[in-house]
């Protein structure tokens, strides 16, 4: 059967062409890859070239033709042993088989895949947005019980991540640490303080200073089903590798269809130390919870180190671990547990209170736990919940602090524009709205670069006043 | 071969730790079941690429399209040397891989229409598939990421001290991305089992390696990390298997990271809607006529009577009839479920 050629699309947003010239006439023939006729876009003109081997029997479209739509026939090839005068003879055949339940193939194209494009270019009405499939609701699992008469051991978060990674380790021989300094160094900020000598330097290696190129070996390592754990000297410098982060560690799961993800810790310190400025005191808390395909943890205690940085270990996703340099040195109760470990995406109710919640995380929470105290004196009634998690968000436990407190102030050290606490108040003010006694009082660093002095340094950074201000302010104490 | 295959040799450093630079290996004259075969799956990977020029341009394909017409031997030659186990890992242009890594081209065609039965059900496209099963680690679109990621596989391989060697493939392009380089360094260092192939189409999306590459010759891209490597005929099926057996043999033996710079060339442009105006008709029409994979493969069989024109023309028609038949599922097979959007995120 004669095999029509069509006018085709040469980019992803091309409806119609002019057909500028034939570069074969009638009779010619044409083998698959040959060159039969020239096409003007607005952006180019581009080649056709014929798909199939044949003789061009007839061209439907003459050269100089304008304004020629997408999927018409430009031309008819005929196959051995055929001739013009086949024709037309039982309508000549598209090249593809049949064009699914269509009239033409391009609509076909429409109804199928092409429907992406026009909706990319004309926005949808809302009847069309109502019909976006709702998100599934992830449900966290409650802390584990600690039983009774269980001693508690006074740890550092330094050492409660090291024993975590340790006891991963043991565990699994598929989990090894990767990073600058973490062998023979033993860490930059000795996290790694000993783990070299109880697991050898195939499972504790020191790498290059290449953040891109180490995190991009420890996702591919990851894809191959080892469960890496790269440490970053600090989140600062994972800049370099947020690529790798995003691109290949978080997109690879969907993009995959399931297939294939990367089952890889990212951790190290994150935020301001003291007096390091502006390229190494960034709080990367926002950024990395933008990504759809990521977990982001930031703990604040040491037992809540331990217990999420094991789960985020056997976690088969990426997850980022977010630590800060100032709060390695504290020390919490961690219980002695053979297998402490805790739910991601769960907040935990540091303090309970019934006049205002203050939701924070991470290095955070210092400001919180000081400025409940001090409000404990003027009897404030504050419920201090720590979101350990940022991504998934327990946000239940959140609006449940706020339907019973009615006030809501966040606090972080990153950045004020586009912050977590924005997300927070948003999704507060959506879900719990009519609950809310005062406006939702965001409190982050400020808007500025890190300075190096040290009284702008403090300046920059929340203060404990800060915190004492805003619950003041919620609950009109002011 | 228009380029000439620059010959290695042996050479010392000024240090006088002797650089193994290894000479490209004569290529090892195919039998008739080697050629035959080199033929039907550079044939099936070219009528492939047609076909999805063809269903882009009927729109049943969207987004960006890189087809590897013209590049068939490299994979071709090299799949013919690996064993069982070894990984793949490519950026966007990864179609032929793909089928040389026996994947399937409904899978396949079906991915580029974006429909339920693709390999990633339409969630990645063109630029990302994957498949554990058959070791092909993708399917990258971002030029260079994908280089990082088959160090990493090298890595797991060491790690497992397992035999399997990563076949990481890029372009002159990425050739010229840091962390190529960070890369090469950890693999070197480490002594990582995997080849890195550098498919050396002279073009970075519309510019020449003389406009972009301050070093053409992408087999000593190695050099300041003591890896070793070798230019070859990558329009040649017999030298691409023979390099790639050589490289094999070297990572398997403990010996570390090997580059391949394979000379090849792409016919069709950088992607779809690319006029390739960069570069001369005359040019293409030289390397399609002179040295095209295929074409150099049945003027082989055919002048040794291996095979008699119709009984390629059969080959042919099986080729055909696996094409049409992906094309037709990748039409008909419905688009993902509406609630596939939200599945996959995370496990």
């Amino acid at each position: 059967m004669p095999i029509e050629i069509l006018m085709p699309a040469l980019s992803p947003t091309m409806e119609e062409g002019n057909l500028a010239k034939w570069l074969k006439s009638e009779g010619d023939k044409v083998t698959a890859g040959d060159v039969i006729a020239e096409i003007e876009t607005d952006k180019a003109t581009m080649e056709v070239e014929a798909v199939d081997e044949g003789t061009l029997g007839k061209i439907l479209i003459p050269a100089g033709s304008e304004g020629v739509k997408v999927n018409t026939p430009i031309a008819v090839l005929l196959q051995d042993g055929e001739s013009a005068a086949d024709i037309g003879r039982n309508g000549a055949a598209p090249p593809q088989a049949k064009p699914a339940d269509a009239d033409t193939p391009k609509q076909a194209a429409d109804d199928a895949g092409g429907k992406a494009r026009q909706s990319a270019e004309e926005p949808t009405a809302n009847k069309d947005a109502a019909k976006v499939p709702a998100a599934p609701k992830a449900e966290a699992a409650a802390d584990p019980d600690i039983p009774a008469g269980t001693e508690m051991v006074s740890t550092t978060v330094r050492e409660a991540l090291r024993d975590a990674m340790a006891e991963e380790m043991r565990h699994d021989q598929d989990v090894f640490v990767m990073g600058e300094e973490v062998a023979e160094y033993q860490g930059a900020y000795k996290i790694t303080q000993g783990l070299l000598q109880e697991f050898g330097p195939r499972r504790v290696v020191d790498t290059p200073i290449t953040e891109h190129g180490f995190a991009g070996v420890g996702v591919g390592a990851a894809m191959a089903g080892l469960k890496p754990i790269v440490e970053f000297m600090t989140f600062n410098f994972a800049m370099q590798a947020i690529d790798q982060i995003v691109n290949s560690a978080a997109k690879t799961l969907y993009m995959s269809g399931g297939q294939m993800g990367a089952p890889i810790v990212f951790r190290g310190p994150n935020g301001a130390a003291a007096r390091v400025a502006a390229q190494h005191s960034q709080d990367y808390a926002a950024w990395y919870s933008h990504i759809p395909g990521l977990k982001v943890i930031q703990p604040y205690t040491a037992a809540d180190a331990k217990g999420l940085l094991k789960a985020a270990i056997r976690d088969p996703n990426p997850v980022i671990f977010l630590e800060n340099e100032i709060l390695y040195g504290h020390s919490f109760d961690v219980p002695k547990l053979d297998d402490f470990v805790l739910p991601i995406g769960k907040a935990r109710i540091h303090k309970a209170g019934k006049d205002v919640t203050l939701v924070s995380w991470g290095i955070g929470m210092t400001y919180a736990v000081k400025a409940e105290a001090e409000l404990a004196k003027l009897g404030i009634d504050v419920e201090i919940v720590d979101l350990r998690t940022i991504r998934p968000m327990d946000l239940d436990t959140v609006i449940a602090s706020v339907k019973k407190t009615n006030r809501l102030v966040v606090v972080e050290e990153g950045y004020p524009q586009s912050s977590v606490g924005d997300f927070i108040a948003n999704q507060v003010s959506q879900r719990a709205f009519d609950f809310l006694d005062a406006p939702v009082i965001t409190i982050a660093g400020k808007d500025v670069p890190m300075p190096y002095a040290a009284n702008l340094e403090k300046l920059a950074l929340p203060n404990v006043g800060e915190v004492i201000e805003a619950v003041k302010a919620v609950t009109y104490r002011g | 071969m228009a380029q000439a295959a620059r010959k290695s040799s042996a050479k010392t450093r000024a240090d006088g730790k002797s650089q193994p630079y290894p000479t490209a290996p004569k290529p090892a004259d195919f039998t008739k079941e080697q050629e035959l075969a080199a033929y039907r799956g550079m044939l099936l990977i070219r009528r492939f690429e047609e076909k999805a020029g063809q269903l882009y341009g009927m729109g049943f394909i969207g987004g960006f399209c890189h087809l590897y017409i013209g590049q068939e031997a490299v994979v071709t030659g090299l799949k013919m040397a690996m064993a069982d186990g070894d990984q793949m890992i490519t950026a966007y242009r990864d179609h032929g891989h793909m089928l040389a890594m026996e994947m399937s081209p409904r899978g396949v065609m079906a991915e580029l229409t974006g429909r339920r039965g693709g390999y990633s059900k339409g969630k990645g496209g063109s630029m990302h598939m994957f498949s554990k099963e058959k070791n092909f680690y993708g399917g990258h679109g971002i030029v260079g990421a994908q280089v990082s990621l088959g160090t990493g596989l090298a890595f797991a391989n060491r790690y497992r001290d397992n035999s399997a060697v990563s076949l990481t493939f890029f372009g002159d392009g990425a050739a010229n991305q840091g962390q190529v380089y960070e890369s090469f360094n950890m693999a070197s260092l480490w002594k990582l089992p995997v080849i890195y192939v550098i498919e050396n189409n002279r073009y970075a999306m519309g510019t020449s390696v003389a406009r972009s590459s301050a070093e053409t010759d992408f087999s000593q891209r190695g050099a300041s990390f003591r890896i070793p490597g070798i230019q070859v005929d990558g329009m040649d099926v017999r030298a691409v298997k023979s390099a790639g057996e050589l490289a094999l043999e070297h990572c398997r033996t403990g010996k570390g990271p090997i580059i391949l710079e394979m000379l090849t060339y792409r016919y069709r442009g950088h992607s779809m809607s690319d006029p390739a105006k960069y570069r001369t008709k005359e040019e293409v029409q030289k390397m399609r006529s002179e040295h095209d994979p295929i074409e150099q493969v049945k003027a082989r069989v055919i002048d040794k009577k291996w095979a008699s024109e119709d009984e390629l023309k059969a080959i042919d028609k099986e080729v055909r009839d696996i094409v049409a038949d992906s094309a037709d599922f990748a039409q008909t097979d419905p688009e993902p479920d509406a609630s596939e959007l939200w599945t996959d995120i995370v496990h």
